[in-house]
Formats: C-alpha cells, sequence, structure tokens
C-alpha cells in the first residue's frame, strides 16, 4: 500500500524532496557541516532514486501524467471542466524521463564533488539551499505539463542560477556575473510570459495539450512562438544570444557551472517541446526548423572560434559549451525542418534527432566533467588562467586522465560518447545538407584543437617551481569526476544500448504529438 | 545483443567495441616490433640531456609554452575574422539585451511577416 503511494506520487515526489530538503538546509545546517552534507546528499540521492524509478515506469509503461489537487492522480480531465484540464499537471513521458535522468546522474556528481570543493567557503547552508532549489526547477521545467508552471520553474531555475553564479563574490566580478544573467534571464521570462499571455487569451487554457489541439498558427500564435523561441534559445546559450555563458560559467563555482549546463539543457528541452509538441506541424516547420538549424550552426562556429584564444581555463570551456550546444539545435532543428514529411523523416530526420538528443546527454556528462577538471586544477592551484599553469600532469595525474577523457569526448574523437552521438548528426545532416556536415566536422577538428592546447598548458611540460606544493584533489572530488568520467566511457563504447533504451523512445515522444494529445486528454 | 551490436546510423555503422578490439591487437603487434629493439637508453647519462646547441639549459619554467603563445599563427591567419568577432563580445550588459532584442525583431520578420 505504502508503496503504490509512494509510485503513484512519484512525479510531485520528484519535485517536493529537492525543495523541502533545500527549505530545511538552513536549520540542519544549524546542527553541524557533517549534518548538513549528509541531508544534502541523501536528499540527492532519494531525488535520484525517485527519478530512476519514474523513468523506469515511463520508460516501461508509457507517459505518466500527474495531476495536482485531483481525486486521482491521472484524473487529468475532470467531469465538470468542460473537456479541459483545469489543474496544474505534471506529463512525464520518455523525453521528460531522459532529461530527469541526466539532470539527476550529473547532479549527484556535481553534488559530491561540491562538499568537498567548497567546503572551505561561508555561507554554505544558502549555498546548499540555493542549489536544491536549482534541481528542483530543473526536474519541474522538464516535468511539467503546463505552460505558466513551465515559466515558474524556469523562473526558479534563473534566480538560483543567479544565486549561485555571484556565491563566491570574487571582489565583485562573480556578483557582476550573476547580475547580468539575472537581468537577461528577466527578459528572457518576459519574452515567455508575454507569449504565454498571447496564447491564454486566445485559447483560454494554459495546459500544453489542450493549448497544442486548439492552436490555428494567427499571427498572434506566430509572434507567441517568436517570443517563446527567443527566450529560450537566449536561456540555453545560443548564438548571437550567448553572451552571458562566458560571464556566468567562468564566475561560478566549477559544481555550479557543471549544473548550469544541465538547467541550460532544460531550456533546451523547452524549445523542442514547444516547437514539436505544442506547435507541432501547425507551425511553419521548414521555417522554425532553419532558424534552429542557423542558430546552430552559428553557436557551433562562433563558440569554437571564441574558445580557442581563450586565456582562462573556463572562459574556454563556456564558448565550447556554447559550440556543443550547436550540435544539438542542428541535428533536433533537421528534424524539425522534415517534420512534415514522413519520408525524409523516416531516411534521415529521426536520426538526426536521435544525434541530437544523444548529444544533450553526452554533453551533459563529458562537459560536467571537464568543468570539474577545471576546478580541480582551481581548487589546488588558485587561478583560472591558463598562462599560469603548467606541469600539473606530473603532480594531478588523476585529474590529468579524468581532463583527457572528458577532451576526447568532447572532440568526438573514438570510442568516446561524443563520437557517437556527432557519428549521428555527421552521417544524417549529410543528406539533409553536406554543407552543414562538413562545417560540423571542421568545428570538431577545431575543438579537438582547443584541448590539445588547453592540455598542453595545464599539464605537459615539466613541473614548475610556483607549482613545488600542489597535490592531487581530495577523494571525493577524485570519486564525482571518476563518476561521470566512468559514465562518458561506458556512454561510448555501448551507445546502442542508450539510444535504443532511452533517446530512441525519447525522440518517438517528442515527434508524436498525437500521441501526447491522446495520453492527456483521453476522449475528451 | 543489443551490447555489442554496432550503432548503425541507416547509412554507416560505428562498432566500438570492434574499434577498441583493432587498437588492442594494433597496439600488441606495435609492443611486440618495439621489445624486439635493443635496450641501449642508460639513465642519468648524457644521453638523457636535451641537445641545446651547447647553450645552458633554461629555467624549468621558462621552457614551458604557455597558453598564450599558443596558435598565435592561427589567430592571425583569421585576424580579419577576430577583429570583427571579438569586440562584439563588450561583456556590457545593455549589449546583451540589445542582441536579445535584435534577434527576437529578425525572428518576428522572418516568421510573422514572411
Amino acid at each position: 500500500m505504502t508503496w503504490e503511494v509512494i509510485t503513484s506520487n512519484l512525479p510531485a515526489l520528484l519535485v517536493a524532496v529537492p525543495l523541502f530538503a533545500a527549505f530545511l538546509c538552513p536549520l540542519v545546517g544549524r546542527i553541524s557541516p557533517g549534518m548538513r552534507a549528509s541531508w544534502v546528499f541523501g536528499a540527492m540521492v532519494l531525488t535520484a532514486a525517485i527519478a530512476y524509478i519514474l523513468a523506469f515506469i515511463v520508460y516501461s509503461q508509457g507517459t505518466v501524467i500527474y495531476v495536482f489537487g485531483a481525486t486521482t492522480p491521472d484524473l487529468s480531465v475532470p467531469i465538470d471542466s468542460g473537456g479541459i484540464p483545469i489543474r496544474i499537471m505534471f506529463t512525464v513521458d520518455a523525453m521528460s524521463a531522459l532529461m530527469e535522468i541526466i539532470a539527476v546522474t550529473v547532479g549527484l556528481g556535481v553534488l559530491l564533488y561540491s562538499l568537498s570543493s567548497d567546503e572551505r567557503r561561508s555561507g554554505l547552508e544558502n549555498y546548499y539551499t540555493i542549489f536544491l532549489l536549482m534541481i528542483a526547477a530543473v526536474l519541474g521545467m522538464v516535468s511539467t505539463g503546463d505552460l505558466f508552471n513551465f515559466f515558474v520553474f524556469l523562473e526558479i531555475s534563473s534566480l538560483a542560477s543567479a544565486g549561485l553564479i555571484a556565491y563566491r563574490v570574487e571582489k565583485g566580478v562573480a556578483v557582476e556575473a550573476g547580475l547580468k544573467y539575472l537581468m537577461v534571464s528577466t527578459i528572457a521570462g518576459i519574452f515567455f510570459l508575454f507569449a504565454i499571455g498571447i496564447l491564454y487569451g486566445q485559447y483560454n487554457a494554459l495546459n500544453m495539450a489542450i493549448l497544442a489541439e486548439r492552436i490555428q498558427w494567427t499571427p498572434l500564435d506566430k509572434i507567441a512562438l517568436v517570443l517563446m523561441v527567443a527566450a529560450l534559445a537566449t536561456k540555453c546559450g545560443s548564438v548571437p544570444l550567448h553572451f552571458w555563458t562566458p560571464d556566468a560559467y567562468s564566475m561560478a563555482p566549477a559544481a555550479v557551472t557543471a549544473m548550469l549546463v544541465v538547467a541550460s539543457q532544460a531550456s533546451l528541452y523547452g524549445l523542442f517541446r514547444i516547437s514539436f509538441t505544442l506547435y507541432g506541424v501547425a507551425l511553419s516547420y521548414v521555417t522554425i526548423g532553419w532558424v534552429i538549424i542557423i542558430l546552430g550552426v552559428l553557436s557551433m562556429v562562433v563558440g569554437v572560434t571564441m574558445a580557442i584564444p581563450q586565456k582562462d581555463i573556463k572562459r574556454l570551456m563556456a564558448y565550447h559549451a556554447v559550440s556543443q550546444t550547436g550540435y544539438m539545435l542542428l541535428g533536433v532543428g533537421v528534424g524539425l525542418a522534415v517534420l512534415g514529411d514522413q519520408a525524409l523523416l523516416n531516411s534521415y530526420g529521426y536520426t538526426a534527432m536521435e544525434g541530437g538528443i544523444f548529444h544533450i546527454m553526452n554533453h551533459a556528462l563529458y562537459k560536467g566533467l571537464l568543468f570539474l577538471t577545471a576546478g580541480a586544477i582551481i581548487y589546488r592551484i588558485g587561478t583560472s588562467d591558463l598562462n599560469r599553469m603548467g606541469g600539473l600532469g606530473h603532480r594531478m595525474k588523476y585529474t590529468m586522465v579524468f581532463f583527457m577523457i572528458g577532451s576526447l569526448a568532447i572532440a568526438g574523437i573514438p570510442p568516446f560518447n561524443g563520437f557517437a552521438s556527432k557519428f549521428l548528426i555527421y552521417e544524417s545532416v549529410f543528406l539533409f545538407s553536406p554543407v552543414l556536415a562538413i562545417i560540423a566536422m571542421v568545428v570538431s577538428i577545431l575543438t579537438l584543437a582547443s584541448f590539445v592546447k588547453v592540455f598542453h598548458s595545464v599539464f605537459m611540460g615539466p613541473p614548475l617551481p610556483e607549482h613545488d606544493k600542489v597535490s592531487e584533489v581530495p577523494f571525493p572530488m577524485l570519486a564525482a569526476m571518476g563518476f561521470l568520467a566512468i559514465l562518458v566511457i561506458i556512454s561510448g563504447l555501448f551507445p546502442q544500448v542508450f539510444i535504443q533504451n532511452l533517446i530512441v523512445p525519447a525522440v518517438h515522444a517528442l515527434t508524436n504529438q498525437a500521441g501526447y494529445l491522446g495520453t492527456v486528454l483521453g476522449g475528451a | 545483443m543489443a551490447v555489442i551490436s554496432p550503432l548503425s546510423s541507416g547509412f554507416g555503422l560505428w562498432g566500438p567495441l570492434f574499434w577498441v578490439l583493432a587498437f588492442a591487437i594494433a597496439f600488441i603487434i606495435a609492443f611486440a616490433i618495439w621489445s624486439l629493439g635493443t635496450a641501449s637508453y642508460k639513465k642519468g647519462t648524457e644521453q638523457g640531456r636535451p641537445y641545446l646547441s651547447g647553450n645552458p639549459e633554461p629555467e624549468k619554467g621558462a621552457v614551458h609554452i604557455r597558453a598564450g603563445n599558443l596558435y598565435w599563427g592561427y589567430t592571425e591567419g583569421l585576424k580579419g575574422y577576430y577583429d570583427r568577432i571579438v569586440p562584439l563580445h563588450t561583456g556590457i550588459m545593455t549589449d546583451y539585451l540589445l542582441w536579445i532584442f535584435w534577434v527576437t525583431g529578425i525572428l518576428l520578420i522572418l516568421v510573422v511577416v514572411i
């Protein structure tokens, strides 16, 4: 009976557990730092367990609906509601479940790392409270089936991220980065809210399924779509809306930066969800598909070319995060551009989307790993300036190995996971447009060149006298990096397992608008 | 069998395990050839010292090529591109917001008007 109650309320628990843990964190932190660490890590483990069980249910039994305040959690359309969903609803399909798996997996590794790397800092009650709020917000964003609810979680995510970016202060520079992020997010949030207002004014609903059923592609619907695309492209750091990313990613603590990648991907998820599920074939999919492709190509090229001359390790990696987002936009954009043509979709559209979505997962793992290795280096030598680094391979051997794994993965070198997703993108995009595939390959070569530079600058060369006292980072930080490194290797060696079991169902959930509407609205 | 089956893009196959196997075989062959050689290196002798045309060996910190000196040729070759793209990254918040408005405006024209 208890197990049944738990399993039937998993979507609510997914957000409630980190929220509850976040609000009690300052209180628990007063007992002792050890108790606080146990509390936060325990909450994260529990959240991860909930997400994994929920994902298992979704992948094995189909989409899970959770209606807040209903007599039964799956009662999406009450009898007296006039045939429409009127309550806040979580709609967890395979795409949502995949994003949840990514968020909690990276979250677990990052939190383990953070418990050690940020141990010496003050104000940790606030830090972990905001950190857990960020986790709850990301999980809410990828689970909700309600447009306004998505906006609420987007705002929580923005506020929590801004607080965490500014956490270290760094003579005001981190605060400036946090403020920039907050302002950009606020404008994006206002755009999104305005778009919701337009849709609500026309269709008198906020549920994505009922909106998708009623949407007409009127000029107002087009304006709403543009506002949402602009808002979410900004939040996911797509060029030319990426300017906040190098500032925010470089100034946030390493663990936070790794989670910011996941938060950006939740916005990317929002962009895909709105394009495919909310608008679907109703929209001018060729135009919007090409808009996403162009944003993707710009992100790939500008991101990598801006990364190469950088002299700050985290700023360099931030530009690479922008560049990698481009691959995801390119893959899914190609799928969207051929959405209305089933033959082309079968020929290469689905494969391009599988590549793009697999890249979301891979990027979260290897980029998280790379930011953690950057954090480990900064933790030991106290600077992020590449010009002041060198010879660290003699003293930080494990960190060097983890860095190599992350670097080879991001550069798309076999047999790491970055290659598997890029392989799918290259081959499918080539059929759509050979020029785009060639650009994607050149960007990978430039990425490798950039990381060769970082590897040489940081780890190669003789041991430098100024780093005489440098030693390897504490075990929990190594364990966290090792955890992500192992996942990078496993998903690289066995990509077919991930593609078949996680990615293909996610792609079909995203493209099957009729299935989504049928699940939520039933026969209504 | 999905564990070892190659990844198919619909047009090509990628089998990471076969690739690793091929790599391992190549490594074993290379190692076997290498081990057939004569070990003539003597640690701690003149063999281990760098040949610097008779110049004294510089300090350890001086021989490491720092990040700022790498890829000079690349950035110099693409100077025209970098002279345009770098100044766009002003670091000024109002510029960031202007970019959002510009892009939104262009998208509105593309999607709503055209």
